[in-house]
């Protein structure tokens, strides 16, 4: 690095390999991919179920990261913040798919930072509380489990962009999912303590997932395109696997999954989430000029 | 014909600058190595077009390779040049080709197995553990063990050599 200052050393051209302290200027998750909406797909409808599944991934990301520098082991700090580098990236092809989808153009930056909470469509369980680390495994443990069942139903999708990035996440969600089990797993069936805090953490996070199953008009109607899953046909697979799972740790088979209507996904959020995005949203509010 | 041949030089001299650059996180291995250079296309006014593909949907290393892959190509003087994403098929580890898997254990990495096989319908559960143990790429033993499936970067996870009790890192199986 030559240059009289740190910042002249970061952005100058060396021999054409540039520096990319301020971005590198290629920023579109979607660049060259072929976006023409497939014959009988709505456009507005793809583009309010690309938003559902990419702010669930947005939103669960962004508690994740909460436990970067504050995990019990060094090790789980490193697997938290992968996961959530991987939902990340998932929630940046599903946002920028859905303004492509929706014919605005927005970009993945516009939906993340310049939304308000009740234009978030995410799930509630997503932006939970984080809880302690027991009830980080058991959120993970749901959401993974039900994240991974529609993903490999939408690899069949219609929408052929929708197909890939499903088809993508199913390998990364297989891991996310493997990793809460062997942790409910080592809870579960662990120390009295521990046990105690895992039968804890199911019971505050059980109330929060008849949601998951509560099918939106948008991925009814989606569904009937071909398009999108409607969420209710994986209630059935997603239970025996969460009995699968606690049963193994243990812990009683856990009860159904309550009744309950969309409320995320329509916007209605829990008093979490406008703190959740302030911090989200802070550096871009504070900085509209900043470019990264 | 002429044009047919030239044509496919170009594609030649295009194909070689972009899988020549080197992935950032493991600089030991060229995009041709880590197998997600996809698809190269000289279009009729002279664009050329490459085509690459993400390992993981957040790889952060993304964006630096495309910035590399166009100022390659640039470099191998081509003036206008489009560096795009291709999704589908998805990449994963089996991908990476015998040369880069080589090149990874000479470095210390111990490259990945055969990528999981996914069965049509759901991705079964299974509550024990499913990988397989990495051999020791520094001293080649088997017994092994792993310190955490999570490691420095999304590819890779952490494990421990029984033999000659040196850590070393493995690219995981995807």
């Amino acid at each position: 690095m030559s240059g009289d200052n740190i910042f002249t050393g970061l952005t100058e051209e060396h021999d054409g390999d540039a520096r990319w302290a301020f971005g590198t200027g290629f920023t579109e998750a979607l660049a060259g991919v072929d976006t023409t909406l497939p014959a009988g797909v709505d456009g507005e409808d793809l583009a309010t179920y690309c938003r559902m599944l990419g702010d669930d991934a947005l939103v669960q990301a962004q508690r994740l990261v909460h436990w970067v520098t504050d995990a019990p082991e060094l090790e789980e700090e490193v697997a938290l913040a992968n996961i959530a580098l991987d939902l990340l990236g998932q929630a940046r092809l599903l946002l920028a798919r859905a303004g492509q989808a929706d014919g605005t153009g927005r970009d993945e930056d516009d939906f993340a930072y310049r939304r308000g909470p009740a234009e978030f469509l995410n799930v509630r369980l997503a932006e939970a509380p984080r809880g302690d680390f027991a009830r980080c495994v058991t959120t993970l443990l749901v959401l993974s489990s039900w994240r991974l069942a529609l993903f490999g139903r939408l690899t069949e999708s219609r929408d052929p962009v929708l197909a890939a990035i499903a088809a993508k996440g199913v390998n990364e969600l297989a891991y996310h999912r493997e990793y809460a089990v062997s942790w409910a797993l080592r809870l579960g069936d662990g120390t009295p303590y521990a046990h105690e805090r895992m039968v804890e953490a199911v019971a505050d996070v059980w109330p929060l997932t008849g949601e998951l199953f509560a099918t939106h008009p948008v991925e009814a109607a989606l569904a009937a395109q071909g398009a999108a899953v409607d969420p209710a046909t994986v209630r059935e697979e997603v239970h025996q696997v969460l009995t699968q799972v606690l049963t193994g740790a243990t812990l009683d088979a856990p009860a159904p999954f309550p009744a309950a209507e969309p409320a995320g996904r329509a916007g209605r959020h829990t008093e979490e989430m406008e703190p959740l995005l302030e911090e989200l949203q802070r550096v871009a509010r504070e900085h509209p000029e900043a470019t990264w | 014909m002429v044009t047919t041949t030239a044509h496919t030089e170009t594609r030649r001299r295009v194909w070689g600058a972009a899988a020549a650059v080197t992935d950032p996180e493991l600089p030991m291995l060229t995009l041709a190595d880590l197998g997600i250079l996809r698809e190269v296309e000289v279009e009729e006014d002279g664009t050329v077009a490459v085509w690459i593909t993400p390992t993981y949907s957040g790889c952060p290393a993304l964006a630096e390779m495309r910035v590399d892959v166009h100022t390659a190509v640039r470099a191998a003087g081509f003036e206008e040049v489009e560096v795009r994403t291709a999704l589908s098929p998805p990449w994963t580890t089996d991908w990476i080709t015998e040369e880069g898997r080589r090149k990874l254990t000479e470095h210390g990495i111990s490259p990945p197995g055969g990528a999981p096989v996914r069965p049509a319908g759901p991705v079964p559960l299974t509550l024990l553990p499913t990988r397989t143990v990495p051999r020791c790429p520094l001293c080649g033993a088997a017994d092994t063990e792993e310190l955490s499936r999570f490691g420095a970067t999304s590819c890779k996870s952490l494990h421990r050599c029984r033999a000659c009790l040196e850590p070393f890192e493995h690219v995981k199986e995807i």
